[in-house]
């Protein structure tokens, strides 16, 4: 059922990307859909799902957020004309475990302001961080995990 | 009215898109090495470009190429990182150094 409710809006996503709303097309979009769900079928666990959606935009918004602060940030760095850098690479540890949740964390931390992930260890236990003002690591790390970190435990766990 | 006013978002997208992208290009010019150059590309490069294609959505006033501009917009930001992560952690692995202001290298540690 779930799969059917997906299918059809990746249809209407399909339609409007398209941009063609007619009936081949959409019954195409749906084929397209369904075989792409059943392509990671496996990956997908359907449990709670639209509970999650709620989760998963507070997320998106958190991320909005970051993203342009991180921009004006940056901009304001490099037109001073005297820029004071303290950078760095420093260690976090993760709490997430899975793969996906690691990467879109890596990613997260990359286009937020004044970090940039460099590397994950490899017992997948530590992220490690590039910095651009490493002057209060533990205020950067404690954000992170109450930031990000979390919203994504509570989103996809 | 109404076209009066998309003109004038569009107008506000381009500047800023604009204005984003010319700070992404100092920042890589300005900034000592090449990890803190990653940061200005990554952040200002993505949120420069994604303003641009928000620009072109806006001014078509159609909503298929509004679609096609946000999706354009989502990959930048899924690929991005992407990139940026991969040229840090070749240079790292290559042992490109940080530059001399940097205090500390937990990686090397």
């Amino acid at each position: 059922m779930i799969t059917f409710v997906l299918s059809l809006t990746f249809a209407f996503v399909w339609a409007a990307i398209t941009g063609s709303a007619t009936l081949h097309n959409l019954i195409l979009g749906f084929a397209l859909a369904t075989l792409a769900l059943w392509i990671v079928r496996d990956e997908m666990s359907c449990r709670g799902y639209f509970g999650r959606l709620g989760r998963i935009f507070s997320l998106l918004l958190l991320f909005f957020k970051e993203l342009a602060l991180s921009a004006w940030k940056v901009a304001t760095l490099v037109v001073r004309r005297d820029m004071d850098l303290k950078p760095g690479i420093f260690a976090y540890p993760l709490t997430v475990t899975s793969d996906f949740e690691i990467t879109l964390l890596a990613n997260l931390i990359t286009l937020t302001p004044g970090t940039l992930s460099v590397d994950v260890s490899p017992d997948r236990k530590t992220l490690y961080v590039h910095a651009i003002d490493c002057a209060d690591i533990e205020a950067t790390k404690r954000d992170i995990a109450d930031g990000f970190e979390r919203k994504i435990m509570e989103a996809f766990r | 009215m109404i076209a009066g006013l998309l003109d004038l978002l569009t107008a506000l997208l381009v500047l800023s898109g604009a204005a984003f992208a010319l700070v992404a290009a100092i920042g890589l010019v300005r900034l000592p090495d090449l990890y803190t150059r990653m940061h200005a590309a990554s952040k200002a490069g993505t949120v420069g470009s994604g303003l641009l294609l928000l620009a072109v959505g806006v001014h078509s006033a159609e909503l298929p190429v509004l679609a096609r501009a946000l999706a354009g917009f989502f990959f930048f930001v899924l690929t991005a990182p992407v990139s940026a992560h991969l040229l840090a952690m070749a240079a790292h692995k290559v042992g490109y150094r940080l530059c001399e202001q940097s205090i500390r290298d937990d990686m090397n540690d």
